[in-house]
């Protein structure tokens, strides 16, 4: 018990340390509540989960008379956009994957030679 | 108790967010101001704004690369940063509506405003040629928005909480959260000017800012919580690149 209530203490002393732990799991949270909500949305006419580039920015400029014209490349045709989106992922992925790697690779290159 | 992340957690979570976009891919649009939206006058208005800020992102890129190739890994990876994070569409419940962060805190911290525009540009312009996300003739009031004040208002939040000593996962926190803010602000001072034809100005931009406020204010707190988590992890594995960015006094840090 007595060992509990000190860890208890450690742990309320050290909240700053925790405060990393805590930014992790609340953007896993807000990404878990987000993706549990669109796969559990319920399926309604109106298009669900509109971007505020049409409930906001398209809206308001159609008020007004501008109206969003055509990509000059329009890849917003069916399941196009989702390969280019799969594509531009995979690929944006990758690069931040392997320069991540480079940056942690030259840290372990210079602990090997002593410099750190 | 120490805050670590093994390169291959760190990738699974990389995988998890960029995956995650996939699914939502049919409501893949978000704050970019969409081809056509502005009249001419003030696309160009925006574009000649942006054309100086991304002239002294090349030469800032030239000019460090040429003293540092360690600097590199960084630009590359924080470009990368930059254009999953500002292609992917997150939905708000409390809103019904799907937007983006800006990953232009976390840019503008750790390689300085001028590369950290450089990137969002050249991101901006993959999107709006290849992902019907954002447009060509509204690329430069997407630069300024996101790119410019995204940037600057995320490198300045950051500096100035630093000079009190505020701490870094708190300072990171509130400059990923004004990134985000400044961004939207703009976007709603674009959109107003370049629409409003006869109407006022302020009424509009009022208007525009406030339908914002729904979906940008989460979001904006996800993206200070997401460029907080990414200067700690960074802090933890490699103080000394902070330190050589100029992010941290050496002292700060526990090389």
């Amino acid at each position: 018990m007595r060992f509990q209530i000190s860890n208890f203490k450690f742990q309320i002393l050290n909240l700053k340390s925790q405060i990393p732990r805590l930014l992790l799991f609340c953007t896993s949270a807000a990404l878990f509540l987000c993706l549990t909500a669109a796969a559990f949305a319920e399926e309604t006419k109106e298009p669900k989960w509109p971007g505020v580039d049409e409930s906001v920015v398209e809206k308001y400029a159609k008020e007004h008379g501008r109206e969003a014209r055509e990509p000059f490349i329009n890849t917003d045709q069916g399941d196009l956009l989702l390969f280019v989106f799969l594509l531009a992922g995979t690929a944006g992925g990758f690069i931040a994957g392997y320069y991540w790697k480079e940056l942690m690779a030259n840290r372990k290159q210079q602990r090997t030679n002593g410099n750190i | 108790m120490k805050f670590q992340i093994s390169n291959f957690k760190f990738q699974i979570i990389f995988l998890f967010i960029s995956s995650f976009f996939l699914f939502l891919v049919d409501n893949a649009h978000a704050m970019h101001i969409s081809e056509g939206i502005l009249p001419f006058n003030w696309a160009l208005f925006w574009s000649v704004i942006a054309v100086p800020f991304v002239a002294w992102g090349l030469y800032k890129l030239k000019k460090l690369s040429a003293i540092d190739l360690s600097f590199k890994p960084l630009v590359g990876l924080m470009a990368a940063v930059v254009f999953i994070i500002s292609c992917m569409p997150i939905p708000v419940p409390t809103a019904g509506t799907c937007s983006h962060p800006c990953g232009t805190g976390i840019s503008g911290i750790l390689v300085g405003p001028a590369i950290s525009i450089l990137i969002t540009a050249v991101a901006l312009l993959i999107q709006a040629l290849f992902l019907a996300h954002g447009g060509l003739t509204t690329w430069g009031a997407d630069i300024v928005s996101m790119g410019v004040m995204g940037s600057f208002a995320g490198y300045l939040t950051f500096k100035a909480l630093r000079s009190i000593k505020i701490n870094l996962a708190v300072s990171g926190f509130m400059a990923g959260l004004f990134a985000d803010w400044a961004t939207y602000f703009t976007t709603s001072v674009e959109l107003a000017s370049g629409i409003k034809g006869d109407s006022e100005f302020m009424p509009l931009f009022w208007k525009i800012l406030i339908a914002f406020i729904p979906t940008q204010l989460p979001l904006g707190i996800l993206e200070g919580a997401m460029t907080a988590g990414m200067v700690i992890l960074l802090y933890k594995k490699r103080p000394d690149l902070l330190v050589k960015m100029r992010v941290l006094k050496a002292e700060e840090a526990a090389i």
